[in-house]
Order: structure tokens, then sequence, then C-alpha cells
């Protein structure tokens, strides 16, 4: 929480935007942290601390505008697929089969290099690599749930297809996808940070943790920890947070996929 | 079982020819390698003969075709930027990959099944809590900030660890010089601690139902000694799903060597194929994902065979 907070308010919380170039002072550069800068300044005297903020703020918006997406889209995919069988389930259970045998990582690699680094795109690429995992889980539920007596009696009553998909299977594939949808989040912000450092992720110039440093690691063996170091707490912080409210979740609701 | 091997054979060569098209799809939408192999000087005669060599002249479907006609003899084209056959190009990389990633998973398993039995056994203690907390700040770790902070500490701040390159090989693995085992300590360890973590959570997680289990119960009744119901009853029945997951990570390391060994400089074909998907390196790239595709079908095989071994009441279907 404390994070989101930080990250939304960024610009309130330091004196100095990272980028917006009259306010960086070339004087400054690779000040080791001191009162005037808490975790002291990189190659172009930005202020580590500020950059965490506005890093934390690029991080979190893909983490969670992608997660979101391809939780839609699997919902959506396993729904139809879980219900309706037939030649569409098994289109999307091959492809499924195909995208899993290849680890998300290289699949958000190749597409990231060949399309070029931009944050829409790996918001993009996160949720391609991503909606598989939430339509085989929906998939799976529904198709226990189908087989059940309330959905037998609606199709009784005559109700249409998207009645019984919207408003009858979905309640009840809803909390497991979302006790996935938060482990997920961490996972998100791990891969685009990962893509970043390898530099495919988002440009230099909206830079997110990740980003952040993949610049550090630059000039490390210079000597200047702080550049990376920081950031790369802020990250570890994030994502076991993320990962203890997961499991919070998990443990109170009680699915059972364990992902 | 000879129907079961050759339905497998069968769905993999299916696998396999989609994969080879979509890559090859990709790659060709791509952009031009010409562009980026010839000076930018050329002349127009000099880029179209360039073209030609290559086997790029013509359109997708008739380089697709061309492709698999030279695949039926076992042929995958050679590397644009090598001059040199690609698979030759990635088989000569991957014993460093393989080597990285078989010794991290070695490890992992070593030290995480006696780690997630102990979690287990030793409930609600300061064992299970400790080892538990490790294990999450293990799984939330970038695989690349474990690097950095290895690098930092061993090569930057003490000078203990060399930080890049595989030092002295000898027999395709740097394993047997003393060289080399200490170029490979840093990306192994780096590998080992997020899987370690995975496999500690898995073992807790499937100990933890068995142990509750009735014959658990009967066995403590009759007096068996702990350590022959943990390791040899209760252990035995986490492991069909231990295996799998191990054998599904495997690919998650093999993926995750592109990561380390594009920090420590490890000559392995995780670098080669960050190169390659710059230089738009296509043939280089199909027989990279093709042969990563090859050694997880292996892998899947090998896991459910390995079923009917632990569970002879598995059947391979």
């Amino acid at each position: 929480m404390l994070f989101t907070c930080g990250a939304l308010f960024a610009p309130l919380l330091t004196s100095q935007d990272p980028y917006d170039l009259t306010q960086i002072y070339l004087h400054n550069s690779f000040q080791p942290p001191c009162p005037e800068f808490w975790l002291g300044t990189d190659e172009m005297g930005r202020d580590i601390y500020a950059a965490i903020l506005y890093g934390l703020r690029t991080s979190l918006y893909v983490g969670l505008l992608s997660t979101l997406l391809s939780m839609v889209l699997g919902l959506l995919i396993g729904l139809l697929s879980g219900y309706f069988g037939g030649w569409i389930d098994r289109i999307v259970m091959h492809l499924a089969d195909i995208q899993l045998s290849f680890p998300a990582i290289l699949i958000a690699l190749i597409v990231m290099a060949l399309w070029g680094e931009g944050v829409n795109r790996i918001i993009f690429a996160i949720t391609l690599v991503s909606w598989v995992y939430y339509a085989r889980t929906v998939r799976g539920i529904v198709l226990q749930e189908k087989e059940k007596e309330y959905i037998a009696s609606a199709r009784a009553l005559g109700m249409r297809h998207h009645m019984i998909l919207f408003g009858e299977l979905l309640p009840n594939v809803l909390s497991p996808v979302i006790v996935l949808a938060t482990v997920r989040i961490a996972y998100a912000i791990v891969l685009e940070a990962t893509l970043s450092f390898l530099g495919v992720g988002v440009p230099v110039t909206e830079p997110s943790l990740g980003t952040l440093i993949s610049n550090g690691y630059s000039v490390l063996f210079s000597g200047y920890w702080w550049t990376s170091v920081f950031p790369g707490m802020t990250l570890m912080l994030l994502i076991i947070a993320i990962n203890l409210i997961g499991d919070s979740m998990r443990k109170q609701l009680d699915p059972s996929e364990a992902f | 079982m000879s129907h079961f091997i050759f339905q497998r054979l069968f769905h993999t060569l299916l696998v396999l020819l989609a994969i080879s098209f979509i890559t090859f799809f990709i790659m060709y939408k791509a952009g031009d390698p010409v562009q980026l192999l010839l000076p930018p000087d050329a002349t127009q005669a000099q880029v179209l003969q360039m073209r030609h060599t290559l086997g790029l002249d013509g359109s997708f479907l008739t380089q697709y075709k061309s492709f698999l006609l030279q695949l039926s003899h076992g042929n995958l084209g050679k590397s644009f930027l090598y001059g040199e056959p690609a698979l030759k190009v990635v088989l000569e990389r991957l014993p460093a990959t393989l080597e990285l990633a078989l010794l991290a998973m070695f490890f992992a398993v070593l030290i995480g099944i006696p780690l997630g039995v102990t979690a287990a056994v030793k409930k609600g203690k300061w064992q299970e809590k400790t080892i538990m907390f490790f294990s999450l700040t293990g799984i939330s770790i970038p695989v690349f900030w474990i690097a950095m902070v290895l690098v930092l500490l061993f090569s930057v701040q003490y000078d203990l660890l060399p930080s890049s390159g595989r030092g002295e090989v000898y027999l395709f693995t740097s394993a047997l010089t003393w060289d080399g085992i200490r170029h490979l300590i840093m990306p192994v360890a780096t590998l080992t601690l997020f899987q370690l973590a995975l496999i500690i959570r898995m073992t807790q997680n499937g100990m933890h139902e068995v142990l509750g289990q009735t014959y658990i119960t009967f066995g403590y009744a009759r007096g068996l000694p702990e350590h022959q119901i943990v390791y040899k009853h209760a252990l035995r029945n986490t492991l069909i799903p231990l295996v799998t997951v191990i054998g599904l990570q495997f690919g998650q390391l093999i993926a995750f060597t592109i990561v380390t060994e594009t920090i420590f400089a490890w000559p392995g074909t995780g670098k080669l194929i960050i190169d390659s998907i710059q230089n738009l390196d296509r043939p280089v790239v199909v027989a990279y994902l093709l042969v990563i595709a090859l050694i997880f079908v292996t892998i899947n095989f090998i896991v459910d065979l390995l079923y009917t071994l632990i569970d002879p009441r598995v059947a391979l279907q």
C-alpha cells in the first residue's frame, strides 16, 4: 500500500522531476547518498529517490494493466471454450499447449525484441503470454460446473447462452481467478523488469524499476553501487509485499490451483 | 507403450512444425537482415546479390517452402551472420547452457527437498517459519537482481570471483577445471536460488497433505522410526507433483539462462539468441527454438515415464 501511495503521489513527494531536463544538474552526478539526495544521484545528476518513485509508477502501471487485460481475455476465452467445447475448445487448448511448451519470458523476449521497446507494447506482450494461465484455470472450473444441476435447470428454463455464461458461470469462477491474478501481478512486474533490464522493455525516457537497475548496473563496476541497489531493493520489497498479500488471499479463499 | 510413444512423436512433429512456421513468419515480418549485414553505402546490386545468396529473394511462402525442403534433409540453413550451419552454431553453444541449467537444478533439488520436508515436519515451529520466509523471499527476487547482488559482493567489493566468461573449458564443461569452477559459482548460484525457493514450497505443500493421511498416523502408531515414515512413505507420495514441477521448471531454467548468460557474459545459447534476434539472424533463431522445443518435449516425455516408475498405478495413454 505504501508503495502504491508513493507511486501515485510521486510528484508531491519529490522536489525534482527526474525526467525534466531543466531540473537536472550535471555537476551533481554520482553523488553518494547524502542529506540532499537521500539515495544518491546517477550519472546525469538525477536523484535516485525521485527516479525510484517515478519508476514505481511505470512498473505498477504495466503490472496492473497487463494483469487486468490478460485476466479479462483469459476469462472470456476460458468461459467460451469450456462452455461450448467442440472445435473452439480444441483450437484454444492446442494454442495454449504450444505456448506453454515455451517459457513465458522467452516468448515475451522475442516479441519485444522484434517490435522494439515501449510501454504499451510491453503491456501487450505480457498479456499475450499470460492469458493462457487464466484460460486454463477458468476452462477447468467451467468443465466441472457445467455438469451441475443449476446450469441444467438454467438451460431447461430456456436461458440464452450469454445469460448462462455471464450470469451463472462467471460468479463461480471469479474468486479463484482473482487469487490467481494477485500472484500474476507480481509475475508481470518481474517480467517487465527483466525485459527492461535486458534492454527490450520500456524506453529509457519512461523508465521503470527494471530500467533503473539496468542503468545502475552499467556503472556498478565503477563503484557507484547506490544507483542500482536502491531500485533493486524497492523492486524486491514490492514483490515480497504482493506475494504476501497473494499468500494470505489464497489461504482465505483456498482454490485448488496453486501457482 | 509403443502406441504411446508413436502418438507422442506425431504430436511432437506437429508442434515443431507449428513453431517453425510461426517463428519464420515473425522473423520474416521483422525486417530485412541484409540492411544490417551490409555497410550503409552498399550499392543496389550488392543488396540484390546478398539477398540472393541468403535465399531471401522469394515471397514468404517460397522461402518457407525451401526451408521445409532443406529441413527434410536435416538442414536448418546457414546463419546469416556466422556463415556456418545454424544448427551447428546452436549446438556448439548448447553445452555451456545445459551445464548451467543442470547444475542449478541438481543443487536446487539436493537442498530444496530436505528443506521442504523439514518445513512440513516441523510445522508451526521456528524451522518452518525460517525456511518458508526464505522461500518466499527467494520467489520474490528477480533472477537478474540475484545475479547483480552476487556480482556486487563477490566481484566488485571483494574481488573473489570472476564476473564474466566461462573460464577454462575441458571436455565441453567448465566443471572439471578449477578456473572453470570459479567462473561457474555465481551463474549457477543465481539460477539455483530461484529454483530452490520453488522446490521448497512444492515439497512442503505436498508433504503437508500426505502427512495428514491415516497411513502416516498408523506408521507412527506402529512405532516406525520417524525418518523412515517421512522419507520412505510420505516423500514417495509427494514425488509425483514434484517431478512434474521439476520437469516444467527445467524449461524455465533454460529461459532464465538468457538473463544469467547476459549478465555473466556466459557464451551459451542464451546470449546467442539475444544477439541473433538483434541481428535478425533467422536461421539461428529458428534452430534455437526448435532445439529448445525438442529438449522440452523430451523432458515431458521423461517425466511421464518417471510417473510409472514412482507410481505403478499410473498408466500411459
